[in-house]
């Protein structure tokens, strides 16, 4: 195909303003599904995907519409995926902005706008749901076009729920964005926007061929990762895979590469030919580093096995994720994963318990500090229970968040934020109404329980998205919690100074009520350092008897305690103190709901 | 089976002139036609089964139900037909007990009657849904004694909503002043998703907090009164233990007839279905009614040995359930002052008989195969 009749374009939205509703409507426009092989979310093939109404991992479909090949790249929209919605965007020239026209602009609509502009993409922007009664088309599309500083006029209105309107937006990308750039006669380039993992044929890779042609059963190398291999198939998605010989470029299709291990081809790397390959690799090739760590173990400890080999499988079709093996005297056997946020680390969690039918015990999450010890050395630690104990100075992690709210809840959000240890960055009017608010955060406050805190506070108006910008000193303390004198590595956190004998009181308090009364009184403190800052004692239980037995309750009464036994045997023991599971997330709705 | 060997009968008799809210035994309202075909149906069964008992047996126990509330002239035939016993005890409810049923009982060679007070406030009786009063209770106590009955138990239920612990500590001097050879107190056990549980939430809920002082209270007033704590909700003058339900918790098979009844022989548990026409017609055309079978391994039994005997007062040997015991839980239970070694036997101290569920639980052993290596 020639480049002047190619278009290369993504969906940038908001969650749940119609995103995945418009590219089934595509689909079904330019007849690339018929109407008996539609289903809802054609292109979230994964359970979760469909559930959440979010997509994971991006997705590229070709569709023909009046002579040309239009290429639409599904991206994830959230902001622990920023760096694969980048790649994506680099292999596109257009984006279409998707807006909800009740909703107008959200902060993931701002996040995505602005990523979609700095990759130097056309904008066309869409007000969808204009089907709806509450819909204010008007309103919606002048908050866009302020937004993209284009006319009022520009603004396509569309219902992709009804269909209407959805041919206009073919017709605008063919008009609007303009046909890739680069050289068909160059050695080949392509970069590779995502990865996903096929049990039978290895790592299969989403690319967008730059310059050149690549060939079926041509040897091709990863310019950063220095990987070789054959491309063993090539093709494009139409939405399943559809081979053929050769991919050009301008072009987006995948490669089937045989390889066994995801690592060895990451998101943001480049293909070309092993032998008269290109010289210069395609920019932005950039190691994402997990930001949010915690501790996964296995419930019943014999599973340790079984969670190492889903971590293994999921660490196949999820580069992204980072794990090794922990040992907790509280949990057992476990494993310290890293994410690349809070949303990831979710994922991770509901697949394992999903796809593998574990039963998890996640620790409190926390963030990556960078400590620097008294004999002038640098660590990083993932865990609470690795910082050491008299640091010469601890780093943490500061995000730029960015929330959009009605505008009678900017107090509310200040306040909440100056609670936080926020810093006010700057404030705009989107519109008479609504508010965007930046302010410079600590991640690990956003961590605990913020998302909650917001949502309640402002009755689920605001929305919020953020940004890493790298790491400031903090005045932080590790707080530790002694049952009946022992300390419990799983609940120790970092806090800050300032914070640390209201959360101590706070945690002793919750843990007081989660932990059942034992045989025996049981101290529960907390602890900096050898300074007690709280304690609670859970009372010796007086009375624990089965009111009768007679012949006739034998079997009755004697599977009570048996399952009485088994109930104590998926406590953990903690020195002489049984634990339950759930004592162990006390730690991390402190301020929520009280049981 | 060991046949030949079973020395404890139990029989049930389920018919009730209406059902307590709290209840959950097999019982039936009414049908006083259908008293005498029932009771014709225990005999047969009785008849079956009779391969099984020893040529003298121990202890007979009728329970209910009321079985004082069935028929006078089909409980009589019932009692004439029994196998003759050292204790034969009948459960009886206050207001059934008149001076003809007391020498009716008597005549019919029952040596032991367990009344259910249950409480002695009207108040609390009500909530309880009892037909007798605290007078009745009293004057059917003396009717008992009027017989020539001398072995006498009265049984208390203790977390009545809306009971506080001067009403128990009332229900207990009230107990007490009639000078009855034993007494049984249980906490109220409401079953969730019953017509009283519902009714009763969330006083249940406050019952539930004051259990513990509750339990506590009953266990000083009663060894106060100079009672042998000797089972943990049961109560004895020296020498006047429940020698039916000793048997029970001494591990001893029995063998039970009538509908819901629970046999345990050898290895063998079987429930009688509760359905009364079904037992009914079975036995009528001569074959055993429907039951559920239940069998018992060795580390079952030994489970529920541990688990029975270690209600008593009186030491456990060793010998005989070391096998169901997880030796380091005993170690952390004996240092924690809940278990106790006497004699090559395994007993619970004072405070272990408080916690006597929660400790039995922690010693079963996980594995018993383990322990035989």
């Amino acid at each position: 195909m020639p480049l002047d009749r190619i278009r290369n374009f993504s969906i940038v939205a908001h969650i749940d303003h119609g995103k995945s509703t418009l590219a089934d409507r595509i689909l079904e426009l330019t007849e690339t599904l018929s109407g008996r092989q539609m289903r809802e979310q054609v292109l979230d093939s994964m359970e979760l995907e469909r559930e959440r109404g979010i997509t994971i991992k991006a997705q590229a479909v070709r569709v023909i519409w009046k002579g040309h090949q239009l290429n639409l790249i599904d991206t994830p929209g959230h902001v622990d995926f920023t760096y694969e919605v980048s790649r994506a965007l680099q292999a596109c020239e257009g984006a279409v902005l998707l807006v909800d026209a009740a909703q107008g602009i959200q902060a993931q609509t701002l996040a995505n706008a602005f990523l979609a502009i700095e990759n130097g993409l056309e904008i066309v922007p869409v007000v969808n749901k204009i089907d709806l009664p509450q819909a204010d088309p008007d309103a919606a599309a002048r908050e866009v076009a302020d937004l993209v500083g284009d006319d009022v006029a520009g603004v396509l209105r569309i219902s992709a729920k009804t269909g209407e309107g959805v041919g206009d937006v073919l017709d605008a990308i063919v008009e609007r964005v303009p046909p890739p750039e680069g050289d068909p006669s160059a050695p080949p380039r392509a970069l590779v926007f995502d990865s996903s993992y096929d049990q039978y044929r290895g790592v299969v890779a989403f690319v967008r061929v730059v310059d050149g042609r690549f060939e079926t059963r041509q040897e091709l190398r990863a310019m950063a990762a220095g990987t070789r291999f054959e491309a063993e198939e090539l093709g494009f998605f139409s939405p399943g895979r559809s081979p053929t010989p050769t991919l050009e470029a301008g072009e987006v299709g995948y490669v089937v590469t045989g390889l066994k291990d995801v690592s060895r081809l990451r998101v943001g790397d480049t293909l070309t030919s092993a032998r008269g390959g290109a010289a210069e690799p395609l920019p932005g090739y950039k190691d994402v580093k997990p930001t949010v760590f915690s501790g996964l173990y296995p419930t019943e400890s014999d599973d340790y096995p079984e969670l190492r080999d889903a971590l293994e499988k999921l660490k196949l079709n999820d580069a992204s994720l980072f794990y090794e093996p922990e040992t907790s005297q509280a949990l057992g056997f476990g494993f310290r994963c890293g994410f690349l946020g809070l949303l990831h680390m979710d994922i991770v969690r509901e697949r394992l318990e999903r796809e593998f039918d574990l039963d998890l015990l996640v620790t409190a999450p926390n963030v990556a500090y960078r400590v620097f010890t008294k004999s002038g050395q640098e660590v990083e630690v993932h865990s609470p229970a690795d910082m050491p104990p008299d640091p010469e100075r601890v780093d943490e992690p500061y995000i730029r968040a960015t929330t959009i709210v009605p505008k009678d809840y900017v107090g509310t959000v200040m306040e909440l934020n100056n609670d936080r240890r926020g810093r006010f960055h700057h404030m705009e009017y989107l519109s008479e109404e609504r508010v965007m608010l930046a302010y410079d955060l600590p991640l690990a406050e956003i961590v605990y329980d913020y998302y909650d805190q917001l949502k309640s506070r402002t009755k689920g108006y605001a929305s919020f998205d953020y940004d890493i910008i790298g790491f400031e000193e903090g005045d932080l303390v590790r707080l530790d919690v002694l049952l009946a004198g022992d300390p419990v590595d799983a609940l120790s956190l970092v806090v800050h100074r300032s914070a640390a004998h209201a959360r101590g009181k706070a945690l002793v308090e919750r843990l007081r009520e989660e932990i059942p009364r034992q045989f025996f009184d049981v101290p529960v403190q907390a602890a900096i350092g050898s300074r007690i800052v709280a304690r609670e004692t859970i009372k010796a239980k007086r009375k624990d008897v089965l009111a009768k037995c007679y012949g006739g309750d034998v079997t009755r009464k004697r599977k009570l305690l048996e399952r009485q036994k088994k109930g104590k045997k998926r406590m953990k023991q903690v020195g002489q103190v049984e634990v339950p599971q759930e004592a162990f997330l006390a730690v991390l709705n402190l301020d929520g709901d009280k049981k | 089976m060991s046949a030949r060997d079973v020395r404890h009968l139990y029989v049930h008799l389920p018919f009730c002139a209406h059902r307590c809210g709290y209840c959950d035994f097999v019982t039936l309202v009414g049908r006083r036609d259908g008293h005498g075909a029932y009771v014709d149906a225990l005999v047969q069964e009785l008849e079956l089964e009779r391969g099984l008992l020893a040529d003298r047996i121990e202890t007979v126990f009728l329970g209910g139900g009321t079985p004082t509330f069935t028929d006078p002239a089909a409980l009589a035939r019932l009692l004439d037909a029994l196998p003759p016993a050292d204790e034969v005890t009948v459960e009886a409810n206050p207001e059934t007990v008149t001076p003809e049923l007391a020498s009716l009982l008597r005549e019919g060679g029952v040596t032991r009657v367990s009344l259910g007070a249950q409480s002695f406030e009207p108040r609390l009786l009500e909530v309880l849904e009892r037909r007798a009063g605290p007078d009745d209770v009293r004057r059917a106590f003396y009717h008992l004694r009027d017989a020539c009955f001398d072995n006498i138990s009265l049984d208390l239920i203790y977390g009545i909503p809306g009971q506080s612990p001067s009403d128990l500590d009332r229900d207990l001097s009230a107990a007490i002043a009639l000078e009855p050879e034993h007494l049984s107190c249980y906490e109220l056990e409401a079953k969730p998703g019953t017509r009283f549980t519902h009714a009763w939430g969330d006083e249940l809920l406050v019952q539930a907090d004051a259990m513990e002082a509750y339990f506590e209270l009953v266990v000083e007033r009663l060894v106060g009164a100079e009672y042998r704590w000797y089972e943990t909700a049961n109560f004895c003058r020296e020498g006047r233990q429940a020698r039916h339900n000793v048997g029970y918790w001494l591990g001893r098979d029995y063998l039970g007839i009538g509908i819901g009844a629970v046999s345990t022989v050898g290895g063998l548990r079987w429930r009688n279905a509760p359905k009364l026409a079904a037992y009914v017609s079975a036995l009528a055309a001569g074959k055993p009614p429907p039951r559920d079978l239940e069998e018992l391994d060795t580390s079952t039994r030994l489970r529920e040995r541990l688990m029975l005997g270690l209600r008593l007062d009186e030491p456990l040997a060793l010998a005989e359930v070391g096998a169901a015991v997880d030796p380091e839980a005993f170690e952390r239970l004996r240092r924690l002052g809940l278990v106790r070694e006497a004699d090559g036997g395994l007993a619970l101290t004072k405070r272990g008989r408080f916690l006597g569920g929660g400790v039995t639980a922690e010693l079963f052993v996980e594995n018993p195969a383990k322990t035989y290596n």
